[in-house]
């Protein structure tokens, strides 16, 4: 045998590995990328008034921001900062408050500021099922009802400028 | 000011590591006395520093002093007491400093009981444990400070993931450490025994105590994580095949070869370099899973903290400590002369059937793990292997380890004969065989697969008290003497092949013969499973320290006579929010009665969601590993390992 050989496959490894850091590995492609969004109607959280749906969404004109968030999720706290900052820079944000409590998401909206043009709620998570979320909190970028871009997990701060405004923008054009 | 002295002393004891590293090597090579008898005192030293700085770290969990970045990112003034201390380990910081304070543990542990050994080697080995040591206190000060303030300090910190608020996950973490970095000790001896170009008798006979302990502390922490994820995840799984299970197991498995292989050396003097090859890789596994859990390369459910920078600093560290090592094996390897031959039946040859399936069976876990990832960075494609894929090829790989297990230590050293062999144990397989028939019989029918590790189970567990009853010459005069009068070592392989027998047949019950029902229920329904009657009485609201819950009370009986009640829960704890489910089991002999409840369906909250699993043997699982483990223990007290015992055939 030659000695050689487990040393040869631990470099063959450890490249791997170190190709492998540079990847992210919650950067999971979607089958929604370019499709139109899918079909759903939701109502305005805490009332029975129509929020948005598949249907309004593909009559607007400009690119909007589609995020499922929830109180009870730690992330979407950390996101909600760079939310803020996009409604500021005046994009359109519809938030789908993603199996959760009216209750609880006014609570959470008043408590952190309310970024979100509507609030859908989505309390038994069918329209979730329906895009085919992953985990909270998720989010959207879709221009005339088609869906550019999507981003699960929060949006993070070294993200948010090289990453996610640029693909805004280039959905925009 | 606690904080500091914390601090202050973890850079002493990377400090200490460094001149426990370096000089007595170089005093052992040159052969200058004084030089090396820096060694011992240093590895005390250090242990003793950097305990100072683990327990200072524990005194700010347990004060909630969130002036330290590490406590409010991980920590709340809520949270109950037992989870401020597991908190220390918990966080990435605090489980590195923890890495190096079992590491130090090991070392000091190494400084004394191997004070017997010859003094150059003894030198060496602690030389080993402190570079490793060194990279680690390295990584903790320059990349992952868990002593690092922040100004202003919050008020409140952000709380512990409330899936780990349990004492499940409390005590698995420490064991499995204590196992990982167990097997740093095993790692040390190979290299001591590469640099000093020497493997004998008394190298294995140092060597196996060590590896022993670290086994023991694998297995436990392995079968408590196991069980915690059993029983709060609430979907009745046991075992995933999640990157950072296999980061576990993989060492679990090479360490188990490790015990098999070092007896040979011991016993027959070969397999010399196979066995050092084998006490390299194990440790390689452990920094490996340290690697996957702690740099973010692969998603998992258990990727706590991940940061590619910290992965790079690692990567590194691992390439100079692996690679290093696995090329003074390729240089070295070639002076360890084989001994004893053996023929192709014999019990060395069984050892080496065990070591290349186990060797195989890890690599398998590895290809499983690291597969997604390699197809990632060559071609861009995203991919996730699956518990069928692990299932098929690490199954496939236990079924001729079985079959041998159950032959193996009925074999005799260097030359058997295989038919007589056979001819011994035929009545066993038959007995096997119609125990199968006859459980198959009884539980109407099942896939053939259940048979085959049925059969397999039983024929371990026949096979091993055969063997055990030979060897005693059980029911001739003088036999129970002599039950007791065996080798501890001796004793312990009965008991490790039993409880593996035994977590067998569990595994076939509970994964071939389980059912599920999920249902919609409402107050007063009634749903049957397994035998069972589960009537849905009602649910309450409660509120816990830092969580509130809906308890559903279920009253459970069997042929109309109640039996118990179960009140599992839906927790929601309060920081961070998250959901947790609480199940409710019923445990007995023959099966486990698991209870899930879900989320109201109504808006009146009348009807729940109501999950009900019915896994068979389910217990025999977690009582074949508990028996393995005190194999381990029962082997790990016979007489020549004690310390003070003779060392002969070294210099």
């Amino acid at each position: 045998m030659n000695k050689f050989i487990p040393f040869a496959i631990f470099c063959a490894i450890s490249s791997a590995l170190y190709v492998g850091l540079s990847l992210n590995p919650s950067n999971i492609p979607s089958e929604l990328i370019n499709d139109p969004v899918p079909e759903f109607a939701l109502s305005e959280v805490g009332s029975d008034i129509a929020s948005f749906s598949s249907e309004t969404i593909a009559t607007e004109e400009d690119v909007i921001i589609m995020n499922f968030f929830a109180s009870w999720c730690a992330p979407c706290y950390v996101e909600h900062p760079f939310l803020m900052e996009l409604k500021n820079r005046g994009y359109k944000i519809y938030g789908v408050a993603y199996k959760d409590r009216a209750r609880n998401i006014t609570r959470f909206l008043e408590e952190q500021g309310n970024p979100y043009d509507h609030v859908g709620a989505d309390e038994n998570g069918r329209v979730g099922i329906e895009f085919g979320v992953y985990g909270m909190p998720e989010t959207y970028i879709i221009k005339n009802g088609i869906i550019k871009y999507k981003h699960i997990g929060p949006i993070l701060e070294m993200q948010f400028e090289d990453e996610f405004i640029p693909i805004l923008e280039s959905a925009r054009r | 000011m606690i904080v500091e002295l914390g601090h202050f002393a973890l850079i002493l004891a990377c400090l200490l590591s460094f001149i426990q590293g370096t000089f007595p090597l170089y005093g052992a090579l040159k052969n200058r006395g004084r030089l090396m008898s820096l060694s011992a005192p240093a590895a005390y030293g250090q242990f003793f520093f950097v305990a100072i700085s683990f327990f200072a770290l524990m005194y700010a969990f347990i004060v909630s002093d969130f002036s330290v970045v590490n406590v409010a990112r991980n920590s709340h003034t809520l949270k109950p007491l037992l989870y401020k201390i597991s908190a220390t380990w918990g966080s990435h910081e605090g489980s590195i400093l923890f890495w190096a304070f079992v590491l130090a543990l090991y070392g000091a542990m190494v400084a004394y009981f191997g004070r017997r050994l010859p003094k150059s080697f003894h030198v060496t080995v602690l030389a080993v444990q402190a570079m490793v040591g060194f990279g680690f206190y390295l990584f903790l000060l320059l990349t992952s400070n868990p002593f690092e303030r922040v100004f202003p300090f919050p008020m409140e910190g952000n709380g512990l993931n409330p899936l780990l608020q349990d004492p499940g996950l409390a005590f698995h973490p420490p064991l499995l450490y204590m196992g990982y970095v167990g097997l740093s000790v095993t790692f040390s001896f190979a290299v001591g025994a590469l640099i000093e170009g020497r493997v004998d008798a008394a190298w294995a006979r140092w060597v196996r105590p060590w590896t022993l302990l670290a086994w023991c502390f694998l297995t436990a922490g392995l079968s408590l994580g196991s069980w915690w994820a059993y029983y709060e995840l609430g979907w009745g799984g046991w075992w995933f095949w999640d990157p950072v299970e296999n980061a576990a197991f993989m060492p679990w498995l090479v360490a188990t070869g490790l015990l098999h292989s070092a007896i040979v050396v011991e016993k027959r003097d070969t397999l010399k370099a196979w066995t050092i090859l084998l006490a390299i890789i194990a440790f390689s596994f452990s920094l490996l899973g340290t690697f996957i859990v702690r740099s973010g390369v692969l998603t998992s459910v258990h990727a706590f903290a991940t940061d590619p920078e910290r992965g790079v600093f690692i990567l590194a560290f691992l390439f100079l400590v692996i690679g290093g090592s696995l090329l003074l094996f390729a240089m070295r390897a070639d002076r360890l002369q084989a001994g004893g031959l053996f023929a192709p039946v014999s019990r060395e040859s069984m050892l080496v059937i065990n070591n290349l399936l186990l060797s195989v069976a890890a690599l398998v876990v590895l290809f499983g793990t690291l597969y997604p990832l390699l197809r990632d960075a060559l071609t861009g494609d995203k991919i996730t292997v699956g518990p069928p894929f692990f299932n098929m090829a690490f199954g496939f790989l236990m079924i001729p380890l079985l079959l041998v297990m159950g032959l193996g230590p009925s074999t005799n050293w260097k030359r058997a004969d295989l038919v007589g062999l056979l001819g011994r144990l035929k009545f066993i397989m038959l007995a096997a065989l119609f125990a199968t028939i006859v459980i198959f019989y009884i539980a109407d029918g099942g896939e053939i697969m259940a048979a085959v590790w049925l059969g397999l189970g039983l024929w371990l567990l026949l096979s091993t008290l055969f063997e055990w009853a030979e060897r005693v010459k059980l029911f001739k005069p003088g036999s129970i003497a002599r039950i007791f009068r065996q080798p501890r070592a001796s004793m312990g392989m009965s008991f490790g092949h039993l409880g593996l027998a035994i977590a067998v047949i569990g595994i076939s019950g509970t994964s071939y013969w389980n059912i599920e029902h999920q249902d919609i229920m409402r107050y007063g329904d009634s749903a049957s499973i397994g035998g069972y009657e589960v009537t849905f009485r009602d649910t309450d609201g409660i509120v816990g320290p830092n969580y509130t819950a809906v308890k559903a009370i279920f009253d459970i009986s069997r042929d109309g006579k109640a039996v118990t009640t179960l009140e599992p829960e839906a927790r929601v704890y309060m920081t961070p929010p998250m959901p947790t489910t609480e199940a409710a089991i019923l445990s007995t002999l023959s099966a486990d009665l698991f209870v899930v409840i879900g989320e109201a369906n109504n808006k009146e909250h009348t009807e729940w969601a109501v999950r009900l699993y019915y896994k068979p043997l389910q217990i025999w699982l977690w009582a074949g590993v508990a028996i393995m483990v005190l194999g381990g223990l029962i082997s790990l007290s016979d007489r020549r390992f004690r310390m003070g015992a003779p060392t002969r055939g070294y210099k």
